[in-house]
């Protein structure tokens, strides 16, 4: 057990310092690599609201934009000062302190407030939830609109450029690593139940109040940090990055890649942060082509591209046996 | 499996779309970031339009330094991270030498670190905030900044139309319409005159009757409304109806054929703030405005025009720096002077030490369904 | 207090407006089960359809409104067949999905083809105003409150009096059900949406006349909006759809009268998740036990 943890930490700094190895990439691959990273962090934390515990919500980028605005407000009025706190530092070391619990603290800001709004709306199933959810979403961007300290509608500019491709795969590894594990546990089991049938395995003794509360809490917790990873990434934040669409652009990544499929949201992310940029060229018809696209897929795939199941290595060594069966076959 | 080949292969295409860029040889590139789709599209579309138009007639005429400018229009959307994308897209994929861009302050806030990081000359054709040319001295802007305007209309109203209570509208969702807002307030408290109410809306909304119910209650001899046309023309008339007479007044974002087609009479006896009258007799506006009307079918609005103006103030830019290198092209823009200012459209432009340019307003009054000029002010 | 009726009164004709596009909605919900975000974009649709048929072909007024029903019921039969029944059977987050998709992609359409600016409606009621007092009432909120009541009841009578409508109820309660009793389910889905599509289409003309000003985007807030007011009302229930409107309406107007135009748009999801924690099928809505 001891030595696993070793190996993963090893793992986690090889993989972070392949983020500072990447700088040397043309700057535009790199910040679609960025772009892919903190979308996949939100995918993968909706995903364990929708695609395992089965609770509609569609008001993610509330509790990103949440995240975002309040970890950017302690970095513009707070950073400088916690950084000298830190002055028997580096400068270099603080500055990673400071912006890792600023971080931190954003995600906890939006899991508090997930809380908060989860408990009473969980109660509700189905579409209901899904409207108070986006309910909440805008609610948040209308408060976000008249806070004058975060810029309101003007934005928010000023926020220290601290993310990069390194703190990004950092955070996409916690996530990843937090969420298969909690599927993987007894907790993951009772969560996926809720899914299956809330009334059954309410009578199974699970408390289902609970664990759709827990889901509801961990996905606006990465939520939150991946807002925050991305107002230090642009330097500026607007209300326009978190309206209703962004939700869905959320939801759209899961249904993409599959609900209930962790390797779906990371591809689904993929798809919907490259697709764009790869229908630059058609500038007038862009978004005309990708609805096509999106309404496409979903006539075609409407399960998700995964479907439920897991892309692993393991799958690799399964097409390589069947392939060799096939050539056995063949030679008979 | 196999469908899952498949998917991978398709993938793999998208992706090396992204990765090799087209090449043209032999012209200069030069970047555009607009939003032609999502809530502020009508803005995006008319500031492309300008730009588009404008390196049309300077590739007419064979280019500058001998080789024609090619255009690489970006859409946004008006978000953040997808004006990020365009920019980096631009710079690092298409090597642009110059980038225009964005309508909105908000978002050229985003644009301009990108561009004065990787030293690339921005122009923003209309955003306002002050702040974005502080970034740094690559970026420059073709349009006033708040305060000259809300003051000459704060001063137009006190001393000319001599009324001296004022109500204010703004457009709380806009950076221009709050700035505005705020400079004429206090210039015309300054003056002497009272606000006596002071409402806002979003942009985009469509019933404003509650607003103007309270303004109507508050009795003011005038209300001063700096938004943009697409909003203007649906409160000039829901304001008619309610009963209130008084004048209205705003700024450039008057400036539109649509304001007239959407307000009709309601906006009769009103007056704004402009870069030039399109009555003007200067041979310049003129042929432009001709130009524009038979290429895209409408009079142009401010946000073409000034578009318009940054482009060419690009090209000439070029042409004075004889390269199209970036830091040279930045050296020839400050060295426009009030001697010998570009000449363009909206007026003579010339930049002050923060890059915002030096020229002077007039101020129009909607008379007989057309814009009829009134008075000129100088800076 | 002549400040409060006034803005009342014009609560009451935004009010209407948001209760047309809910009718729309809280039948289709009704009978799939489908948030149908398509909604608020064939309302802008529909706008554009009686902008031509008014201002390029000259219609007059009610025939150009007939038009726009059509046009846009023509829409919403094409947008069902090829878009949603393919999806039938199929998770319903998927059919959520593509609804988003047709959304975007109508609205996309449309810039792409007239342009983002919006346009003025061709006036073809000249504007009447009346004075009562200090109070303002014009022709266009009388017609605008009149049409939409007279479109609900005749939907309450469809719905209620006629077969279609027996067969629309039929499928709303038990496909399967509905099905063995030889009830045509596609054609019955067909007309929902064609009913729907074309309130909605009345609602996006009334609008261009009431407000003098259509674009391609003008579907997206009403829209979300009228489906808060179908919620708040008892989604499915016609009468709840109109009662959610008005409640909307009225709120949206007096809080940005007397608290703050800028907390507006909020206003609707606050008292939406209110109604929902208190009662969760919505003012008029039956609460529906859940059976194991």
């Amino acid at each position: 057990m001891k030595r696993n943890y070793l190996l993963l930490i090893l793992i986690i700094i090889f993989l972070v310092y392949l983020g500072r190895l990447a700088r040397g990439l043309n700057p535009y691959f790199y910040q679609i690599l960025v772009f892919w990273g903190i979308n996949s962090i939100l995918a993968m934390s909706l995903n364990l609201i929708n695609g395992f515990a089965g609770q509609f919500s569609i008001g993610h980028a509330g509790f990103m934009a949440v995240g975002g605005y309040f970890s950017s407000a302690l970095s513009v009025y707070h950073g400088e000062r916690f950084i000298s706190l830190l002055n028997f530092l580096p400068l270099n070391i603080a500055q990673i302190v400071v912006f890792f619990v600023f971080l931190l603290l954003g995600g906890l800001f939006s899991a508090i407030l997930g809380l908060i709004v989860g408990i009473p709306t969980l109660r509700l199933k189905g579409d209901y939830l899904a409207i108070a959810t986006l309910g909440f979403g805008e609610i948040v961007r209308v408060t976000i609109l008249n806070l004058d300290i975060v810029g309101g509608p003007r934005g928010f500019p000023g926020i220290p450029q601290r993310t990069d491709l390194s703190w990004v795969i950092f955070w996409f590894i916690i996530c990843l690593l937090v969420i298969r594990n909690i599927i993987f546990s007894s907790h993951g089991r009772a969560i996926i139940s809720i899914r299956e049938d809330e009334i059954a395995s309410e009578t199974m003794g699970i408390n289902t109040t609970f664990y759709k509360v827990l889901a509801f809490i961990i996905g606006a917790f990465f939520a939150g940090i991946a807002g925050g990873l991305f107002a230090h990434y642009l330097m500026m934040l607007h209300p326009s990055s978190f309206t209703f669409f962004r939700s869905v652009e959320i939801l759209l990544m899961i249904v993409l890649g599959g609900m209930g499929s962790i390797t779906g949201s990371i591809l689904g992310a993929f798809i919907l942060t490259v697709l764009p940029e790869a229908l630059r060229g058609f500038t007038y018809l862009r978004l005309v082509i990708y609805s096509i696209i999106l309404i496409g897929i979903m006539l075609l795939r409407p399960q998700g591209i995964m479907g439920g199941k897991e892309f692993s290595p393991l799958i690799i060594k399964k097409i390589y046996a069947r392939v060799k069966e096939n050539e056995n076959t063949r030679s008979k | 499996m196999q469908r899952f080949l498949k998917v991978m292969l398709l993938l793999g295409i998208i992706f090396s779309l992204l990765i090799f860029p087209l090449q043209a040889a032999g012209t200069i590139k030069i970047g555009a970031i607009f939003p032609i789709t999502g809530p502020i599209a009508t803005f995006g579309i008319s500031s492309a339009n300008g730009v588009k138009m404008a390196f049309e007639e300077v590739n007419a005429k064979g280019g500058v330094l001998g080789s024609k400018i090619e255009l690489i229009l970006e859409d946004d959307q008006y978000k953040a991270e997808e004006v990020a994308n365009a920019a980096k897209k631009l710079i690092e994929r298409d090597k642009v030498v110059a980038i225009l861009g964005e309508v909105a302050s908000s978002m050229s806030l985003v644009l301009a670190p990108i561009c004065q990081a990787s030293k690339v000359v921005m122009i923003t054709p209309t955003s306002t905030n002050p702040r974005v040319t502080l970034v740094g001295d690559y970026i420059f802007r073709a349009c006033f900044i708040d305060d000259f305007q809300g003051t000459v209309m704060a001063n137009f109203v006190y001393k000319t139309l001599k009324l001296k209570t004022s109500a204010i509208l703004v457009a709380v969702t806009s950076d221009y319409s709050k700035g505005l807002a705020q400079f004429y307030k206090e210039a015309y408290t300054k003056l002497g005159g009272k606000i006596v109410v002071e409402e806002s809306y979003s942009e985009g909304d469509s019933d404003f009757r509650a607003q103007l119910t309270k303004i109507k209650a508050a009795k003011p001899e005038f209300v001063y409304l700096p938004g943009y046309y697409s909003d203007i023309g649906p409160i000039l008339l829901q304001a008619r109806e309610l009963g209130i007479t008084v004048p209205f007044g705003g700024g450039d974002g008057w400036d539109s054929p649509k304001l007239l087609e959407t307000a009709g009479k309601a906006a009769e006896g009103c007056y704004f703030s402009n870069h030039y009258s399109p009555e003007s007799k200067d041979l310049k506006v003129q042929t432009f405005v001709k130009n524009y009307k038979k290429k895209f079918g409408e009079t142009p609005d401010a946000l073409a025009a000034l578009s318009y103006d940054a482009a060419m103030l690009l090209v000439e830019a070029i042409k004075r720096a004889g390269s199209s290198e970036s830091s040279k092209i930045r050296d020839a823009l400050v060295s426009f002077t009030k001697d010998k200012p570009f000449r363009g459209v909206t007026g003579s432009i010339y930049f002050d030490q923060n890059r915002n340019p030096i020229k002077s307003a007039v101020i129009i009054e909607i008379k007989g369904g057309k814009q009829v000029y009134k008075a000129t002010v100088k800076p | 207090m002549e400040n409060v009726i006034q803005q009342i009164l014009n609560g009451i004709s935004l009010g209407s407006i948001y209760a047309l596009i809910a009718l729309g909605y809280t039948m289709v919900y009704g009978i799939l089960r489908l948030i149908n975000f398509a909604h608020g974009d064939i309302y802008m649709m529909g706008a554009f359809l009686g902008y031509f048929a008014l201002g390029l072909w000259n219609f007059s007024f009610p025939i150009g409104l007939l038009f726009a029903m059509g046009g846009a019921a023509v829409l919403g039969i094409i947008i069902e067949r090829f878009a949603y029944r393919p999806l039938r059977l199929a998770p319903r987050i998927s059919l959520l999905i593509t609804a988003i998709g047709v959304s975007f992609l109508l609205e996309n359409l449309m810039v792409l083809w007239v342009g983002a600016s919006p346009r003025p409606f061709p006036q073809k009621i000249p504007l009447q105003i009346y004075f009562i007092g200090d109070i303002v009432v014009t022709n266009r909120q009388i017609i605008i409150v009149l049409v939409s009541i007279t479109l609900m009841f005749l939907l309450q009578f469809i719905v209620l009096k006629t077969k279609v409508g027996k067969a629309m109820r039929a499928v709303s309660f038990d496909k399967e059900t509905a099905l063995m009793m030889g009830i045509d389910i596609d054609k019955v889905i067909s007309l929902t949406f064609a009913i729907g599509s074309s309130l909605a289409a009345a609602a996006g003309v009334l609008v261009g006349l009431y407000f003098n000003k259509i674009d391609p985007y003008m579907g997206v807030m009403p829209g979300l909006k009228a489906f808060v007011a179908a919620v708040l009302g008892g989604i499915g229930i016609i009468p709840g759809a109109m009662l959610g409107g008005f409640i909307l309406g009225i709120a949206e107007v007096l809080v940005s009268a007397f608290i703050s135009s800028t907390v507006r748009d909020a206003v609707a999801f606050v008292i939406l998740i209110l109604i929902l924690l208190i009662r969760p099928s919505g003012i008029l809505g039956k609460y529906m036990r859940e059976k194991v």
